[in-house]
């Protein structure tokens, strides 16, 4: 008895110690972007007063809300595009089964493999050529299809009652009816787990707007982050404002739809 | 007899609609990745094989691949990279699991708390995390005024212009982002193990070390492997922690793969050619290690 005793309180303190470990970073991050940065560089771990001087001289210097608008802009046309091209794919291959879709889907996985760096300079050379550099387009076609996704909504689909289907069927909907009536509404969950996913995939990204992007006016909230730290001094509680504005996004998005993540993630695994 | 096979024409050609009305469904994905990803992965395969700069390129044969096995920072990129692959993914998985199995225990309690906590990491964004571990431990950074202030060193250390730190930095930065992503895996895995499972192990009087070798292990195994292929694809990748963490330095100390095909594409002199090359062999590397992994993972069972 004393000895799972002591094995519970072990596993609590390990919890507890991890979970201060994971959050400590962005707790610091937080009291800094209150803070002026000889006391962010002092080690101090209270909220300070300088949120608003942090604030003023942040927009002052740069092109913050260009940068926020385009980041919105850029990750919610992708999170849409790639929401509905890769649930109709998964769909597609799973209720319209055969050896030919299922031969289509093993190529498909295999550009799982293919790392980003290398398709980035044709990309690059493609897209230049097609005057696609600092544009929204530019930044969401290479991204909208990825296989990830579509084996998550493929194995979702499985769940997915024939029944319905051939009832449907009978009623006189027509095989799209059926996908945007009967399985969107049902598949809710793998959706919010599609769209976290896919939400903070393209707001996270940064090497690609890094190629496509050459105007200051198209920059993403990551760059502009990172640029900060190009100067030579650098200030502290301006910065990790800086990140904090470029964090909130995806942290909302993820408390947001927590539970259906994790509802759908499991769906995914199964 | 005419009756009789009417209505099967009929049901024939409706099975046909279907079977193309399916393919109408996934044409759009696919056509895309084929365009994005495979028509662009063969273009880097032709451009491997030219040399010289920018858009003026003509063919060379193999001199790109034979030029980087001479090119000492490409070498270290290469070293690197496997070196953080070697430490880091093993820690993070192993560290996942543990911490996946003991927040599947029924009687814990505050779970949702320590999830959220412990996942909290993956919703910060790869430049974000990069950049708060950049200025945590800078040389004027929080660490050493920690350290400092409990005298445990006079003037601050400079963990990022160490090689051998910045490294440790690095992945202990990957390892503070990516735990919580794998556990949720794991976790989501272990929902479909059957709880009984651990209650009857319990009963048995297995030990916690028992039933983490003898049963999350063997039965996670498919989520382990997926996660194992993803992690592996993912460190091969590693660009953004290695050029805002560390900006590779110091002196290219911590440069990544994916870093140096940046810079001799975009940052330097473009060199299309040689780029292209050098990503051609990480390709080659995820397919080796994914095919390598798939087979291990294959013969356990």
């Amino acid at each position: 008895m004393t000895k799972t005793k002591r094995a519970n309180a072990l596993m609590y303190v390990v919890l507890i110690i991890v979970s201060l470990i994971s959050v400590f970073p962005l707790y610091w991050m937080l009291i800094a972007a209150t803070n002026k940065s000889v006391d962010v560089t002092r080690g101090k771990l209270l909220p300070g007063t300088a949120f608003m001087d942090n604030w003023k001289a942040l927009f002052a210097n740069s092109p913050v809300q260009e940068a926020m608008i385009n980041s919105f802009k850029y990750a919610i046309l992708l999170t849409i595009c790639a929401l509905v091209i890769c649930s109709l794919a998964g769909y597609g291959f799973e209720i319209y089964y055969d050896k030919g879709k299922d031969a289509v889907f093993s190529i498909l996985l295999m550009a799982m493999m293919v790392p980003f760096v290398a398709t980035m300079i044709p990309l690059f050379r493609m897209f230049s050529d097609a005057k696609l550099l600092d544009t929204t387009l530019g930044f969401i076609l290479p991204t909208i299809s990825t296989p990830m996704i579509i084996m998550m909504f493929r194995q979702s689909a499985r769940s997915f009652p024939h029944d319905i289907i051939e009832a449907a069927r009978i009623d006189g909907l027509n095989e799209f009816q059926i996908f945007f009536r009967m399985f969107i509404p049902t598949m809710r969950s793998t959706y919010a787990a599609a769209m976290t996913i896919t939400f903070m995939n393209a707001w996270n990204n940064y090497l690609w707007p890094k190629v496509i992007m050459l105007q200051d006016t198209s920059i993403t909230m990551p760059m502009l982050v990172a640029n900060l730290t190009e100067g030579y001094v650098t200030d502290y509680g301006v910065l990790m404002l800086a990140v904090l504005l470029c964090s909130l996004p995806t942290i909302i998005v993820f408390f947001v739809l927590q539970k259906s993540f994790a509802e759908g993630i499991t769906g995914a695994v199964k | 007899m005419s009756q009789a096979s009417e209505p099967k024409k009929k049901k024939m050609s409706l099975s046909k609609r279907q079977n193309l009305t399916g393919w109408a469904f996934l044409t759009p994905a696919t056509l895309m990745i084929a365009v994005m990803s495979f028509w662009p992965m063969i273009q880097a395969f032709i451009l491997s094989f030219q040399k010289g700069k920018g858009n003026n390129l003509r063919f060379a044969g193999i001199d790109n691949y034979v030029r980087m096995f001479g090119d000492k920072v490409f070498m270290t990129s290469l070293w690197n990279t496997f070196f953080y692959l070697i430490i880091q993914v093993p820690i993070m998985l192993i560290l996942a699991l543990i911490l996946a199995q003991m927040l599947n225990n029924k009687s814990l309690r505050c779970k949702g708390l320590f999830r959220t906590a412990i996942f909290l990491p993956c919703a910060t964004s790869l430049v974000s995390y990069a950049i708060i571990f950049r200025s945590l431990f800078g040389v004027d950074g929080f660490i050493n005024s920690i350290l400092i202030k409990f005298g445990i060193l006079n003037t601050g250390y400079n963990f990022l212009g160490n090689a051998g730190s910045a490294k440790a930095v690095i992945i202990i930065a990957l390892i503070w982002r990516w735990t919580g992503y794998n556990m949720v895996f794991y976790l989501s895995g272990l929902q479909n193990i059957e709880y009984s499972v651990y209650e009857a192990a319990k009963i048995d009087g297995a030990n916690p070390l028992q039933t983490f070798f003898k049963i999350t292990v063997p039965l996670l195994k498919p989520t382990i492997l997926l996660t194992a292929i993803m992690s592996t694809n993912g460190t091969l990748q590693l660009f953004d922690e290695s050029l805002n963490l560390t900006k590779g330095g110091p002196s290219n100390a911590t440069i990544t793969m994916s870093h140096y095909i940046y810079n001799v594409s975009f940052k330097y002199v473009p060199n299309f050619g040689y780029a292209a090359a050098m990503s051609f062999l990480i390709f080659i590397l995820v397919a080796i290690l994914a095919f390598i992994q798939m087979k291990v993972g294959d013969k356990r069972d």
